[in-house]
């Protein structure tokens, strides 16, 4: 059983435990001075007198006056506490959805290959977006409610304790009751996140294949799949709606039975001659004062609950195991040689099903060295491993002499250049995206490394130039690499790792751009997964990957000499 | 808000009986006091004990009655606003699905799910609060000012005034308000943008251990979100307290007009009293009214911005053909020219012409509007001048039903999606699952979906993380060849395979699909050489066309594209 979610929340709310509290005196404060202007006009009232003419005009100036000063600085301290609780509400969804998102940052990658961005959009901004609700309106409100009704009943104790037996009875019937219900509720609040981000998840996914939508003109079925979903997601919604209407209602129900109750009971004691005519109605009159609080804290009971639900969700996003840290003693990395070696590696997704088997190469400081084989064959799971996105079921993977898993993950990472097969660029600016991997380089130095990618004519081209903001579209993937090759010169990283980099880079510009590359590769390690065997020839080693394994190694000559894997891909080319 | 208000329209008879339910709930529970009032007014001071139980008796069963009606209201209220948000958010995504791929940039991704997501609820929780607290307190303001007309006639013109005054002050707030939560809702766009590109970059953002940047980029928008969300909230606090002020002046008022009444001999000084406690009624009424507002203006920023897609013209209108018009190629563009932004022409005078059964291929350097002139062909975007031809007709003149169907294409980009393999090549077609196994097999896919535990119902991870870019790539081609279309195109479909591969599955689909018109990109020259013919785009513009041989002669730029990449062994 998870612990409740207010002791999970509470870390958050702490920084502002103190504001949240000075904030709710001042509402009290606020309160009292509401409630002493009646006392004025009652004075003011008095000062009317019963006659006409007989008004005693300067006293009910005076005490409108007070009035007025009276309302005013309630007004004041209320707008003061309403914007200030927005304030500090703000603050602490701000801290929930930072807390969120970091953590999301930490953890590994698989955990975004089974989990829709949609969903976690949907935890991060909607989620708690319903937290910030509660705390920055409900809270005030249930503040006043519990203030009146704790005000009032200390009257009533004083009045008459037998009375107040009524509600000895009441109170804690309306506590079980509402108890009752909220455990049957519960459940559908959770239920009702969940498909929403279901659904979230749904339309953020089908976002990103809406040109097959539209050409295949399946529009219709979309719809089809998307109202299921709709239905869904409204139908618990609904569920969560209607068990929790009946919330509010109940609770005001045993309060007018309790209203109920203390009149019969009243007029009972009073002719029984155990309590006097004024206290019965004052005592009526404090009961009275009870129902619009009660009722208005009864209302916000189904908010409660929906919040409650919405926080589990960030909070449990945030249980997600993160990526290992860092071991006490993990190696800084401050340059590396670059010499790499796979030791018998076996790795599969599913361990049951293993990509590599066995696999071992030696790719030694400063060659450059490709890797080569039929799509599906372990290319870029090599990389993944590299970069230890993944751990091998078994063996070892060792940078100049030391395993991998010794050295601190991001100092390792950042030792690593790599172009990925899929280019990811962010919306910034085409200058922002450039410097992505050097933050301190300057316009000159993302020009050049533009230059060197051969991307700095269309830039130029931009009515914006560098200062484009990329949305998308517009931008062919070929362009897209060109701008991730471009990030990569500035890094001064040891190891560069160019996975499939140029796929969709014409021939020309790619020979133009493999210039840059070669200045790059000075001193580096170079790791270069290609289909384009024109790409590879000049590497000083070719690895041949087919069915998990290392079939062939060599240099271009020595494996086509040998006539193997290689040489038959190599001939593929001329085939078509 | 016009629009979202026509969803209200088909539940009308829902909410008048909801309201009427809530209405008699309302009045019971204003009974109640007076009930309570008669038990100590009359039935004490007379010792009337069986006048006690009575109204006891009496009390308890409105109290039952009240909390029945309330609970009755309640769910028809969540009905109603639940079923009206299904439709709005059903319509939305219909909308959404039909906007043209220009309208779609226009808007961005990230703020149409954002629009679908937290606008819709935004709008939900406005409906339902409105329904569920929109009753009592209207109800209770004019009662009260009824009321008060019958007891003082001077007072409640004060009281009107005061009241009207208190409205203004709430109306001007709510629309300082809304402008404040439309920023509001603009800077959640751009929240989910940043949680929209590290999700699906997480991959590259940690290899290049800039989580630490990206997390300051997350901080930066959630910060603006923040302070959009207290600008908003900071204006509409004030709706209460002032209206609340507003209301104690107007108390104030009324003494002093009481005052001077009683002075003149026009009032006794208990109808101040019996005046005030009326007021008082109204002014809590008021208060809950202005809360309402609170949530009608954030819900009214949403809508606002629902609308926006909602009503977007219809940009790409088919138009009717002419009498004379003369039929086309089944493939062609005559002098097209198309520019995104509207500065550089992405595309200026392109023309060829193709005939059914042909193969085009187009090559040329990274930007040259290779994937603008398919994306033309396919009528994702109007051309800005010129004409394009699809089977024989101007595609102006073609409806979306034309369309489909005739088509099959590969783009770049494109996601798979986290469902089986048979769906993912199907794609929402419902194709058999002989035609789905044989499209498969024909984009050289066939071997590695067998080899995965459960074959065609193989499940994918999202954007199909779990299989190689190879792989991923043939599951396209698969899809766009199941439905057996009469036009297929491969933007660059085969840059992540190998070279083996690539030769089979341009060999493949010579053989199944014999009689196809085929449009190739690719910046192999090996699989364009087989081409009908070839364009050589550079710079938006046809720099030359022809067939592999006729452009080896003719095109320097191909001659060396070819050189290049064979290490000029032709």
């Amino acid at each position: 059983m998870k612990k409740n979610v207010l002791v999970r929340l509470s870390r958050f709310l702490r920084p502002y435990g103190f504001q949240f509290l000075l904030l709710l005196a001042l509402l009290l404060a606020g309160n009292l001075f509401a409630l002493a202007a009646p006392l004025l006009s009652g004075r003011a009232v008095d000062a009317v007198g019963i006659r006409a003419g007989g008004v005693d005009f300067p006293a009910v100036f005076w005490n409108c006056a007070g009035m007025l000063g009276c309302y005013a600085l309630s007004s004041l301290l209320n707008y003061f506490v309403s914007s200030r609780l927005i304030r500090a509400a703000q603050a602490v969804s701000h801290d929930l959805r930072k807390a969120a998102f970091d953590h999301m940052s930490e953890l590994p990658v698989d955990y975004f290959d089974t989990h829709p961005a949609g969903d976690l959009i949907s935890r991060i901004c909607y989620d708690v977006d319903t937290v910030n609700a509660t705390l920055s309106t409900d809270l005030l409100q249930l503040g006043t409610s519990v203030f009146t009704v704790a005000g009032s009943f200390l009257m009533l104790l004083l009045l008459s304790p037998r009375l107040t037996l009524v509600f000895f009875v009441t109170v804690p019937l309306t506590a079980a009751l509402t108890r009752f219900q909220m455990k049957r509720i519960h459940p559908l609040f959770r239920l009702r996140s969940k498909e929403l981000g279901a659904l979230n998840g749904f339309a953020e996914e089908r976002m990103g294949c809406r040109k097959s939508i539209r050409t295949y003109g399946v529009e219709e079925a979309d719809l089809e799949l998307f109202d299921r979903r709709n239905d869904a997601a409204s139908r618990v919604y609904y569920d969560a709606d209607r068990a929790s209407a009946s919330l509010g209602p109940s609770v005001n129900f045993v309060n007018n039975i309790s209203l109920t109750a203390v009149s019969v009971f009243g007029a009972l004691l009073y002719l029984g001659g155990g309590l006097s005519l004024g206290s019965l109605s004052s005592f009526v009159l404090y009961s009275r004062k009870f129902s619009g609080p009660i009722r208005e804290a009864a209302n916000l009971l189904a908010e409660l609950q929906a919040s409650a639900a919405a926080a589990e969700r960030v909070l449990d996003l945030l249980d997600e195991e993160p990526e290992a840290a860092d071991p006490a003693g993990a190696l800084p990395v401050e340059r590396l040689r670059g010499d790499i070696r796979f030791d018998h590696v076996t790795f599969g997704y599913d361990p049951a099903r293993p990509v590599l088997r066995d696999f071992t190469a030696h790719i030694p400081a400063g060659s450059l060295a490709a890797v080569v084989g039929p799509t599906g064959a372990g290319k870029t799971t090599l990389v993944s491993l590299l970069l230890r996105f993944y751990r091998p079921q078994s063996g070892t993977i060792t940078v100049d002499g030391v395993p991998l898993d010794a050295y601190s993950r991001d100092g390792l990472r950042r030792r690593l250049a790599l172009v990925l097969q899929d280019t990811w660029l962010f919306g910034g600016t085409i200058a922002e995206n450039i410097a992505y991997g050097a933050p301190g380089a300057t316009r000159e130095q993302i020009v050049e490394a533009a230059r060197a990618a051969r991307i700095h004519r269309f830039i130029s081209s931009l009515p914006q130039g560098y200062d484009t903001v990329l949305t998308g579209e517009g931008i062919s993937k070929g362009q897209k690499q060109l701008l991730a090759i471009a990030r990569c010169l500035l890094t001064d990283a040891d190891v560069v790792i160019l996975d499939e980099a140029t796929s969709n880079v014409d021939t020309e510009t790619e020979g133009e751009i493999s210039l840059a590359m070669e200045r790059l590769r000075q001193g580096r390690t170079c790791f270069v997964i290609a289909h384009r065997l024109a790409t590879v020839r000049g590497a000083d080693r070719i690895l041949v990957l087919d069915q998990g394994g290392a079939a062939e190694l060599g240099t271009h000559q020595e494996l086509l000499a040998a006539g193997g894997v290689y040489a038959q891909l190599y001939a593929a080319q001329f085939q078509a | 808000m016009k629009t979202i208000l026509g969803y209200l329209r088909p539940h009308a008879p829902r909410v008048a009986a909801g309201v009427s339910i809530k209405f008699t709930a309302a009045v019971l529970e204003l009974l109640l006091p007076l009930l309570l009032a008669h038990i100590i007014d009359d039935c004490v001071p007379s010792r009337d004990l069986p006048g006690v139980w009575r109204a006891g008796g009496l009390m308890l069963v409105m109290a039952f009655g009240a909390a029945a009606c309330n609970i009755t209201a309640n769910r028809m209220a969540a009905w109603v606003s639940m079923e009206m948000t299904r439709q709005l958010r059903r319509d939305l995504y219909r909308r959404t699905l039909l906007l043209s791929q220009a309208q779609l940039d226009r808007f961005t991704v990230s703020s149409v799910v954002s629009r679908l997501t937290n606008d819709t609820y935004n709008v939900h929780q406005m409906f339902d609060k409105i329904q569920r607290g929109g009753i009592r307190a209207p109800m209770l303001v004019l009662g009260g000012l009824a009321l008060t007309f019958f007891q003082a006639p001077p007072l409640a013109l004060v009281q009107l005034a005061v009241c009207s005054a208190t409205f203004c002050a709430i109306w001007l707030v709510t629309r300082t308000g809304i402008p404040r939560y439309t920023r509001a809702q603009e800077a959640v766009d751009a929240v989910v943008r940043v949680l929209r590109e590290n999700a699906s970059g997480v991959r590259v953002i940690k290899a290049l251990a800039c989580q630490e940047r990206e997390r300051a980029r997350f901080t930066a928008a959630s910060r603006a979100g923040r302070e959009a969300e207290e600008a908003a909230g900071r204006i509409m606090a004030a709706a209460n307290p002032l209206s609340d002020f507003l209301l104690n002046l107007g108390l104030v008022l009324v003494v002093l007009a009481g005052a001077a009444l009683v002075n003149w001999g026009r009032m006794a000084s208990g109808q101040i009293v019996a005046f005030l406690s009326y007021f008082t009624l109204i002014q809590t009424a008021t208060l809950g009214l202005a809360k309402l507002f609170v949530k009608y203006s954030k819900g009214a920023a949403s809508a606002r911005r629902i609308e926006e897609v909602l009503l977007a013209p219809e940009d790409q209108r088919v138009r009717l053909p002419e009498e004379d018009e003369q039929p086309g190629p089944e493939l062609g563009m005559e002098t097209v020219s198309f520019s995104y932004l509207g500065v550089e022409k992405d595309l200026d005078g392109a023309s060829f012409r193709l005939n059914r059964g042909e193969t085009l291929g187009i090559l040329g350097p990274t930007g040259a509007g290779k994937t603008t002139l398919v994306s033309l062909l396919l009528r994702l975007y109007d051309a800005d001048g010129g004409v394009v031809w699809v089977g024989g007709r101007d595609v102006t003149a073609l409806s979306r039903e034309c369309l489909r169907g005739r088509f099959g294409a590969v783009f770049q980009n494109e996601a798979l999606l986290n469902d089986s393999v048979y769906e993912n090549i199907s794609f929402l077609r419902g194709l058999s699952r002989e035609n789905v196994a044989a499209a498969a097999k024909t984009a050289q896919a066939w071997e590695f979906i067998e080899a995965l535990p459960g074959g065609l119902d193989a499940r994918l991870d999202i954007r199909g993380a779990n299989l190689s870019g190879g792989q991923k790539q043939r599951l396209l081609i698969a899809r766009a060849l199941a439905a057996r279309p009469g036009v297929l195109i491969l933007d660059s479909a085969d840059s992540a395979l190998d070279y083996r591969t690539a030769a089979a599955l341009h060999a493949a689909l010579r053989r199944d699909f014999p009689g196809v018109t085929l449009v190739i990109i690719s910046e192999r020259v090996a699989s364009l050489r087989g081409a009908d013919r070839i364009l050589v785009l550079e710079e938006g513009v046809i720099a030359a066309q022809g067939t592999h041989q006729e452009l080896l002669e003719t095109c320097g730029r191909y001659r060396r594209m070819a050189e290049l990449q064979t290490g000029g062994l032709t």
